[in-house]
């Protein structure tokens, strides 16, 4: 399993802050992921499939589309970050 | 090393006197304190509230000091960022560097607020006349942030 944490504005829009998800076996890396959630159409579609500005962290860390995943990670997914 | 998230206000001269506190080392002491301003894109903003991803942001921080001081002399660093609702006028974040000369000092601090605010979690939501709204990300931040790469 994996934790996958929505912050921000991906937050609001998919109606969640966190899930566990058992990660298929086809599915090694952050793009592969975003792809997975993506392909459950709607809000999901529209927040993660296109060329939308979205950032992700790989256990705490920011990660690229080809970041590995692995059974255990803790994933986030958010807008680009505007604090300061 | 000192990183705080915190929904409470700070004071910038006890902060300041704290880090400074019988370090006769220190020659230089550089400090930015960010604000909220009354106006965002044209519209009125009566207030923003800060969310975080707590954890990486506490970590995130620790690693851009810790490439500041991998970069430049510096005594030791402060970092105080705010969470929760602000008002037009509130402290939001504050950057204090320590260093024998003014120039680590000065650098350092700008180094570590452009990081900061391309690197940590950090989202502000704002109110204004027209509701509630996601402040974006603005391509100048990512121009201040990428120039200290070019600096080499």
């Amino acid at each position: 399993m994996i934790t996958v944490l929505y912050f921000a504005r991906l937050r609001e829009s998919l109606g969640q802050s966190s899930e566990s998800l058992a990660l298929p076996a086809n599915v090694r890396d952050l793009q592969g992921l975003r792809s997975l959630l993506a392909a459950r159409g709607g809000v999901w579609e529209d927040e993660l499939a296109h060329e939308k500005r979205v950032r992700a962290a790989v256990n705490q860390a920011m990660a690229h589309s080809d970041s590995p995943i692995a059974d255990g990670d803790e994933v986030a997914f958010f807008p680009p970050v505007t604090g300061g | 090393m000192t990183v705080r998230i915190q929904s409470a206000d700070f004071d910038v001269g006890a902060e300041i006197a704290a880090l400074r506190r019988g370090n006769r080392k220190i020659g230089a002491v550089a400090a930015f304190i960010g604000t909220v301003r009354d106006v965002n894109e044209g519209d009125a903003v009566a207030e923003m509230t800060l969310e975080h991803y707590p954890g990486m942001t506490e970590k995130a921080i620790e690693e851009i000091v810790g490439q500041a001081r991998a970069r430049w002399a510096v005594v030791d660093a402060l970092v105080i960022h705010r969470v929760g609702t602000l008002r037009p006028a509130d402290q939001i974040v504050l950057v204090v560097v320590t260093g024998s000369h003014r120039g680590d000092a000065f650098a350092a601090c700008e180094f570590i607020m452009d990081y900061l605010k391309t690197r940590a979690p950090f989202w502000k939501k704002e109110r204004t006349g027209k509701g509630l709204r996601w402040v974006e990300a603005r391509e100048t931040d990512d121009i201040a942030a990428e120039r200290w790469r070019l600096k080499g």
